[in-house]
């Protein structure tokens, strides 16, 4: 099982790969949209690069309540269980 | 070509051994409308509009610019850059969503334009796969000697299925026509046509059904991040199968022409395709918008009059949209 700072740095590497966003900026108190400057597309391709990533499902309705980084962390970390 | 078959069965056809693009030709509506001017009807921004798609301008038909003036006048310069008359067409086939008269089809009205003779004529529906569409169905009856030369033609005036008030969609669309000529060629130069549909799908972008006496227009309606996963998803999957059943690796490629649909759904399909740099990739839409049928070949014409690609190259060609639908191939420019 992947510890939370493993999850949150494989999810730092999805965030650079697809908006570019600098890794050592993807912590868990940052929000997507205000801090780390992604755009809906780009969230798009982030859930979708996660599901490949960590073998977990996100579904729409979750997809959007994935405001911060933490957030999608611990989602991550619950579905794995 | 037909072949003869032994007494008391019936004779069937049998065409050319491969079949390639002998010409292409493009026309863009004439009119400009660049990010300001498309902010006057919705609450956006030059910026927001550019980061989300990459669009700077778009193109639109003025009153006097039809589906049938831009389809002749892209077919035109498709025949004449492939060396053949009007009358040597022995079928055409028109790809529009924006022909607004159930019958005759458009295929037939630019067959009479053209006076290309009595060629088999029809349109299909399949808005912005079309194009791939009719190239496969094309490479098809070429080789199975339904016809030696057809006009595949992808039009649209989609600025009249806009609707000016959903400022989600209304920056995307565009109007143009995009041609090819398909005929008989000694060397393969068009790969397998990969294609399909997602029917479960078909609400995700559609116009309501037009009714009579229904006083809504039927604008296009659309769930844009839905098509943007599918796109930068399932539809690059089938880009690599594009490649695969022709039998080419990445590197063996010269160019990328997906439908201009969206430049960031480009960027994201580069990255799952993993293409070499070397892959000349077209940005058409940055001062064309979308135009559905018609981006591909207007993106190949433009690239071939650019010299940022050449006759003889061998280009990846994939159309995704309403239906859902999609098709692709691999194509030697022509």
């Amino acid at each position: 099982m992947a510890s939370t700072d493993e999850i949150r740095a494989d999810l730092a590497e999805i965030v650079n790969d697809v908006a570019g966003v600098a890794v050592e900026d993807v912590q868990l108190d940052k929000s997507f949209t205000d801090d780390l400057d992604v755009d809906s597309l780009s969230m798009v391709e982030i859930i979708y690069a996660c599901e490949e990533k960590f073998g977990v499902s996100i579904p729409d309705e979750d997809a959007k309540n994935l405001k911060t980084v933490g957030d999608a962390v611990a989602f991550i970390e619950r579905a794995q269980a | 070509m037909t072949a003869t078959a032994p007494a008391g069965m019936l004779t069937t056809s049998q065409g050319a051994q491969y079949a390639r693009l002998l010409g292409v030709g493009g026309y863009r509506g004439s009119r400009v409308v660049d990010n300001d001017e498309m902010c006057t009807w919705i609450d956006s921004s030059d910026e927001w509009i550019r980061q989300r798609t990459g669009i700077v301008e778009r193109r639109w038909a003025t009153e006097d610019e039809t589906p049938l003036s831009m389809a002749a006048a892209a077919a035109r310069k498709a025949l004449d850059r492939a060396g053949l008359a009007a009358d040597q067409v022995d079928a055409v086939i028109c790809s529009t969503v924006s022909h607004f008269q159930q019958t005759p089809s458009l295929a037939v009205l630019v067959a009479d334009e053209l006076d290309c003779g009595t060629p088999a004529a029809f349109d299909i529906s399949a808005a912005c796969a079309g194009f791939s569409y009719g190239v496969g169905m094309a490479e098809s009856l070429v080789r199975s000697g339904a016809a030696i030369n057809v006009l595949v033609i992808g039009v649209e005036t989609l600025s009249r299925l806009t609707d000016l008030s959903d400022r989600s969609t209304a920056f995307l669309f565009s109007d143009g026509a995009g041609a090819v000529v398909v005929g008989p060629s000694d060397t393969p130069a068009i790969g397998p046509v990969v294609w399909g549909s997602e029917p479960g799908d078909h609400e995700v972008i559609q116009t309501r059904p037009w009714e009579v006496g229904n006083p809504e227009f039927p604008y296009i309606e659309m769930e844009g991040q839905k098509v943007f996963r599918w796109a930068t998803t399932a539809i690059a999957d089938k880009a690599r199968e594009c490649l695969r059943v022709a039998g080419l690796e990445p590197e063996q490629l010269d160019v990328f022409i997906p439908h201009q649909a969206n430049n960031r759904i480009t960027d994201s399909m580069l990255r799952h395709l993993k293409l070499p740099e070397s892959v000349t990739v077209s940005r058409d839409i940055t001062h064309m918008g979308n135009s559905s049928a018609a981006s591909i070949p207007l993106a190949m014409e433009a690239l071939l009059e650019s010299g940022e690609a050449t006759s003889g190259q061998t280009a990846l060609v994939i159309g995704f949209g309403a239906g859902l639908v999609f098709a692709g191939q691999v194509l030697v420019l022509p």
